[in-house]
């Protein structure tokens, strides 16, 4: 099997990204201390599947380039649905299934197992070979062998957990995708805003934009290489889309008052947003090819933070015309909205499930808390996942698994992500600043 | 009438009076009239009575001889024009009751000036989502906006700008903060 590495774009992207912001705006752009995102399990475990990942074996000179069992078994830990061996009670470090004695790991309690290794092909060439046994039936679920880059055996690491964790779960795996988030260092003049984009553990965070002015609500676009976002540059709040791979942004609505939320068409060709051009907040649909604006909401209360379905039929959004915030459904074929949410006097921000069945969105409690609440649109029953106060931004993973979203940990913002049935949480803990508004990329094209 | 408003009368009577001249264009004369009016509204007020004489430009008094003056009907603490913040309850765009006579003295104030320009600058609290904060925001200033007008301000002296809950006045997490941060600034523009 072949597979293209996904990681040779990204890098000569990033790269051109930041010397275009350079060059353009000529803000502050002195290297920052390398700031990395720090990822804890806050949540239990139980009812994961056992499993063994010995650590790659490496055949080349020098340091290993990078740790590919570890990574996997750190993706697999993180996503809750696995409960990976920790590497001191290892018997035994087959690095080829000829190796593998299946006893001895029947014996450790695990019921699959994934061996591997990096071999050097020789300048900047390598192939990863990985295997995946079911240990109880004491046969291989998955081979490949795959070359790849020094730069993409990050990449790669995170597609074998894909593999790894379709195979055995059933579910396409969210490992080799991205997140965007929004971070704030400095107080007062020295403030300064950052749109960020890292790989879904955290790894590799790249600076997209950089401002003094307040950056906002990132989105990506569904085929994962633009975003969307606000920016108060100009004063204030408008649009621009950025392409990732080239840098290039264009300021896609700038009109007088508000320009925000914006949110992408599952096909790309067009933007919801909000504009308050007119007097008031309202959501409008704008075409990106031609421009062309058309007004979706016509209400004299707030209407905001749309989201397309994934089936493109209609638009989730915010709105108070009820007296307080609440979530509205539309068709975009016309006909009135329907409130989608009645529990409580606050729901705002709200996220589709990829299969369109639940949403997650923003709830206040009784108690004044805002938490992250997941509601199923068939039933109408809603629960509530987090356990924050000032809670915000709930993204949900490309396959609906997890959904991310920014917290408060002693005074600080912190980007957090919790399973779907509530039972795993994490922490994504930044080295400095605040980070917030965290946006899961959908799944990266192969 | 409370106190403020007859300041407010005597301001705008000594503003004439610059207008006219006989306090002269030069950055001096003009401080030592303004000056009299922000310490000794009484000197002042005697003095508006024996000078008004005379035509001028209005509009040459505010770029000349009211530049300072208008700072200091803005930036003194017993003018008040110096309160250009209003506050607002959690997730509303109303204003209170008691905010409308300050509104009505900035309104009087921008209706006697009218080449100033002001932009009015809508904040919420951290409480909730920023998108819909910002759309708050802007529903706060447009309030403000349309109660000036209403209160006789020129549309084209007024302009609005959400911030949502970006740029907090109290960067606390705590009722007290939070009832600083939810407000609409009224910033004159140049001062």
């Amino acid at each position: 099997m072949a597979v293209k590495g996904p990681g040779e774009g990204t890098r000569g992207l990033h790269g051109r990204s930041i010397r275009w912001w350079l060059c353009l705006l000529a803000l502050v752009l002195a290297p920052a201390a390398r700031a990395v995102l720090t990822i804890e399990i806050t949540g239990g475990v139980e009812g994961a599947l056992p499993i063994a990942v010995v650590p790659f074996g490496w055949q080349g000179r020098g340091p290993v380039p990078a740790p590919v069992g570890r990574i996997v078994a750190d993706d697999l830990r993180r996503s809750g649905r696995f409960k990976p061996l920790p590497e001191a009670d290892l018997v035994s470090r087959p690095t080829r299934g000829s190796q593998v004695n299946f006893k001895d790991w029947r014996l450790l309690g695990v019921d699959s197992l994934v061996i591997g290794r990096v071999l050097a092909k020789g300048g900047d060439t390598y192939t990863v070979q990985f295997q995946l046994f079911d240990v109880l039936q004491g046969r291989q679920l998955a081979g490949y062998s795959v070359p790849a880059r020094r730069a993409e055996l990050r990449h790669l690491a995170h597609y074998i957990s894909d593999l790894v964790y379709e195979t055995l779960t059933g579910q396409r795996g969210a490992f080799n995708t991205r997140i965007a988030y929004v971070t704030v260092r400095g107080q007062g003049k020295q403030r300064e805003y950052a749109l960020k984009v890292a790989d879904a553990d955290g790894h590799d965070p790249k600076t997209v934009v950089r401002s003094r002015q307040p950056l906002m609500s990132p989105a990506w676009s569904p085929d994962a290489s633009r975003l969307a976002y606000v920016s108060f540059e100009h004063g204030n709040a408008e649009i621009y889309v950025q392409d990732l791979a080239t840098g290039q942004r264009r300021l896609v609505a700038g009109f007088a008052g508000i320009n925000g939320a914006p949110a992408w068409s599952p096909d790309g060709s067009r933007l919801a947003l909000t504009l308050s051009r007119d007097g008031n907040p309202e959501i409008y649909l704008l075409t990106l090819a031609d421009g062309t604006l058309q007004r979706f909401t016509h209400q004299p209360a707030i209407d905001t933070e749309p989201v397309w379905s994934p089936d493109g039929h209609d638009i989730l959004f915010t709105s108070d015309r009820g007296g307080s915030p609440q979530l509205y459904r539309k068709p975009l074929s016309g006909g009135p909205a329907r409130r989608v949410t009645f529990e409580g006097s606050y729901n705002t921000s709200a996220d589709y499930a990829p299969d369109g069945k639940q949403i997650a969105f923003i709830h206040r409690d009784q108690a004044g808390h805002y938490r992250v609440a997941v509601l199923d649109l068939a039933t109408g029953l809603m629960r509530v996942l987090s356990k924050g106060s000032l809670d915000e931004s709930p993204s949900f993973a490309p396959n609906g698994s997890m959904v991310l979203f920014a917290t408060e940990e002693n005074g600080h913002g912190v980007l957090a992500a919790v399973s779907v049935d509530g039972r795993v949480s994490q922490r994504l803990r930044f080295q400095e600043g605040d980070v917030r508004e965290p946006a899961w990329s959908p799944f990266m094209p192969r | 009438m409370t106190n403020w408003l007859k300041w407010l009368g005597m301001a705008g009577a000594v503003l004439v009076l610059a207008a006219c001249g006989t306090l002269g264009g030069g950055k001096g004369g003009s401080h030592a009239g303004g000056g009299a009016v922000v310490e000794e509204p009484g000197a002042a007020a005697g003095t508006t009575g024996t000078g008004s004489t005379g035509g001028g430009a209005r509009s040459q008094g505010v770029e000349l001889g009211g530049r300072d003056f208008v700072a200091r009907a803005l930036h003194d603490p017993q003018s008040p024009l110096a309160r250009r913040t209003i506050y607002f309850d959690f997730d509303s765009a109303t204003v209170r009751p008691e905010d409308r006579k300050l509104l009505e003295a900035h309104a009087k104030f921008l209706a006697d000036h009218p080449k100033l320009r002001v932009t009015l600058e809508g904040h919420t609290d951290e409480r909730g989502s920023r998108e819909y904060n910002l759309a708050l925001g802007d529903r706060r200033a447009r309030a403000v906006q349309r109660l000036l007008e209403f209160m006789g301000a020129a549309p084209e002296q007024l302009r609005t700008l959400s911030y949502g809950e970006e740029k907090p006045a109290d960067p606390g997490h705590n009722e007290a903060a939070w009832a600083k941060n939810r407000r609409v600034e009224i910033v004159y523009e140049g001062y």
